[in-house]
């Protein structure tokens, strides 16, 4: 490959060649659009490859659930699934409800109140993901009888983490307070998520 | 070749003589595992773990490319297709599906002790440390393939290693989320994740082999190391690979195909999770999640991070493990003692039956339950592991008075006495 030096003309043959001699620097910048144009092309070939692994169309199709609410006692609780992960869907008894209101948000590691976690209204109602936060697996309490850790609310077995009656984080390696998903109700009984 | 006293390839036969002209093929692999290539006379048996593991990616290769005949890659048809059809009706089926997964197995007990040798002989020093650093990143691709290959079976193992290990991936602040939602390709390990973590468990193989060439050559250039860290000084200090080094390899092998064979045919499941033949369900983690035994000391390391510390917790962990491999990448400049072998370094000798003792203590804690007395005994393991290779190495290796060298590896085969001059016989960094 020419090098700016040799790309100087020998001694009468000057202008020879015309500006591209008078001007070597042109040369270099054809390089340059070259290279550019090469790297642009390849980048664009690479984004569909990487594009190709996020959620397909069927997956994302899956991404709303509805939710019948109208058999749920307070005091219970059920497991669904939200886009194939678990979802928590709890009536809180009133006890629970005022045990949540009780925590000062200083004593949080995610300070949330439970009204932010829950909608206008329907403050029995908390609906969560059922994925710890730490790495992934689904905590007991959901069900009748599971262990609900020492604040009554949730707790993963796999590192020990506890989780309150809103379903915050309060003890153990989890960083945040379980996933509130996007959802509202349509009506009285009945909650769309997603 | 750095060896002038090299064996030169002489075909006898007029046909390898016309192929050698044309493509010099044979020349090639007589020179890389054949008479061509002189290795120091002094090796012992810990050196017979390199060809083992090669011999293992081999072994993993064929049986997993049977395997592939046989499996369906989907959340509804991996778990029947392993434990039904292969099981049961494939012929000899059975036979290879405890093969490769037993066979993950022995590959890692012949790594971890490959790495061992090397740390204990100093074989990540000048002039190897390419040597060394290539084999690092077999060993990360080893257990990414491994990891990969674990989830195929679809059994609750499966599903909940794969939720958890790419869960690593969200605690990398910002992106984190969208990673594990890329990885995954859906919200939750399923079809999707299953069928790319397939492709690519069948990919990996092939770029391990490829590195695994580069990891020869580099190794060919100064050529292999021995007990005694001294360099090679003449011809008298070697003996050609073939025969004398084929036989020891090949005595090797065979007790490596042994006790690979007891695995296989009497306690196929010794090394698994019995859990991991109860279909994966996506709504019920089992209640003592652990990894293969393999990754336990990794995982011990992730799990000891339980407080937050201007950083969450859970970010802590998983840079720690990532951190705890990547470490090896900066061994051979942390490490600056000239002398290389262990066996003329007193307290790195100590340290580094120290370290070992901590591995198999993080290992137990990695499959513990996490109660407090384990989540401590994992906390000063894990700060032991960093601390041996970021402080006590560095610093010893600076302060420690070595014993003397032989002058050559002759010497030391023949005399079994050492002799005095270090700096003749030191690495010349």
């Amino acid at each position: 490959m020419a090098t700016l030096d040799q790309a100087v003309p020998p001694e009468g043959a000057a202008g020879a060649e015309g500006e591209s001699l008078e001007n070597p620097r042109r040369r270099d910048w054809l390089q340059y659009a070259a290279v550019s144009f090469g790297a642009v092309g390849a980048g664009v070939v690479v984004l569909p490859l990487v594009n190709s692994m996020n959620p397909s169309a069927d997956v994302l199709a899956l991404s709303t659930t509805e939710v019948d609410l109208s058999a749920i006692e307070p005091g219970q609780a059920i497991k669904t699934t939200f886009r194939k992960q678990p979802l928590f869907v709890r009536n809180l008894t009133t006890e629970e409800i005022a045990q949540a209101n009780e925590v000062p948000l200083s004593a949080l590691r995610d300070p949330e109140t439970l009204a932010e976690r829950t909608k206008e209204g329907h403050e029995n109602w908390l609906i969560t993901l059922g994925v710890c936060t730490h790495l992934g697996c689904v905590p007991l309490g959901a069900g009748e009888g599971e262990n609900k850790g020492p604040f009554g609310g949730y707790f993963c077995p796999c590192h020990g983490s506890a989780y309150d009656t809103a379903a915050r984080i309060r003890q153990g390696p989890a960083p945040t307070n379980l996933v509130v998903p996007e959802y509202e109700f349509t009506s009285d009984t009945t909650v769309m998520v997603g | 070749m750095s060896f002038p006293w090299a064996k030169q390839y002489a075909p006898k036969h007029p046909v390898m003589q016309w192929v050698d002209d044309r493509l010099p093929l044979p020349r090639f692999v007589y020179n890389a595992v054949g008479a061509g290539y002189p290795v120091p006379r002094n090796l012992n048996y810990f050196w017979n773990f390199g060809v083992l593991a090669g011999v293992a990616l081999v072994c993993q290769i064929v049986t997993g490319i049977v395997l592939a005949m046989h499996f369906h890659s989907s959340a509804e048809g991996a778990f029947a297709s392993v434990n039904g059809t292969i099981m049961r009706d494939v012929n000899a089926g059975w036979f290879l599906r405890f093969a490769h997964a037993n066979g993950a197995s022995m590959f890692f007990i012949v790594v971890y002790t490959h790495i061992a040798r090397g740390l204990y002989y100093g074989s990540y020093k000048p002039p190897r440390e390419m040597v060394w650093l290539l084999g690092v990143v077999i060993f990360l691709l080893l257990m990414a393939t491994a990891f990969m290959g674990y989830v195929l079976p679809w059994g609750q193992m499966s599903f909940w290693g794969a939720q958890v290990i790419t869960g690593f991936f969200s605690a990398i602040p910002v992106v984190g989320e969208w990673i594990r939602v890329w990885l995954l390709g859906g919200y939750a390990p399923d079809d999707a994740a299953l069928n790319r973590f397939f492709s690519l468990h069948y990919l990996l193989p092939f770029v391990i082999a490829a590195v695994v060439i580069l990891h020869i050559w580099a190794l060919h250039i100064p050529g292999s190391s021995n007990p005694t860290g001294v360099e090679v000084k003449g011809e008298q200090d070697t003996v050609p690979f073939h025969p004398y080094y084929t036989a020891k390899d090949g005595l090797g092998l065979v007790i490596f195909l042994i006790v690979f064979s007891l695995l296989i045919f009497f306690a196929p499941d010794m090394l698994g999770h019995p859990d991991n033949y109860i279909e994966a369900n996506p709504l019920s983690t089992p209640a003592h999640i652990v990894p293969e035994w393999y990754f336990l000391p990794f995982y011990a390391i992730l799990k000891s991070f339980t407080f937050d510390f201007i950083i969450p917790a859970k970010l802590w962990g998983v840079l720690a493990m990532f951190g705890s491999i990547l470490l090896m990448f900066f061994l051979p400049w942390l490490d600056k003692s000239p002398v290389r072998s262990a066996n003329y370094r007193p307290m790195y000798r100590i340290c580094f039956w120290i370290l070992i003792l901590d591995v198999f203590v993080l290992g137990y804690v990695g499959g513990a339950e996490p109660i407090p007395g384990n989540v401590i005994l994992g906390q000063i393991a894990s700060i032991y592991y960093f601390a041996h290779f970021l402080i006590i190495v560095p610093i010893i290796s600076r302060l420690e008075r070595p014993k003397p060298l032989p002058n050559s590896i002759t010497e030391a085969v023949l005399k079994g006495e050492s002799g005095s001059s270090i700096s003749e016989t030191a690495v010349s960094a």
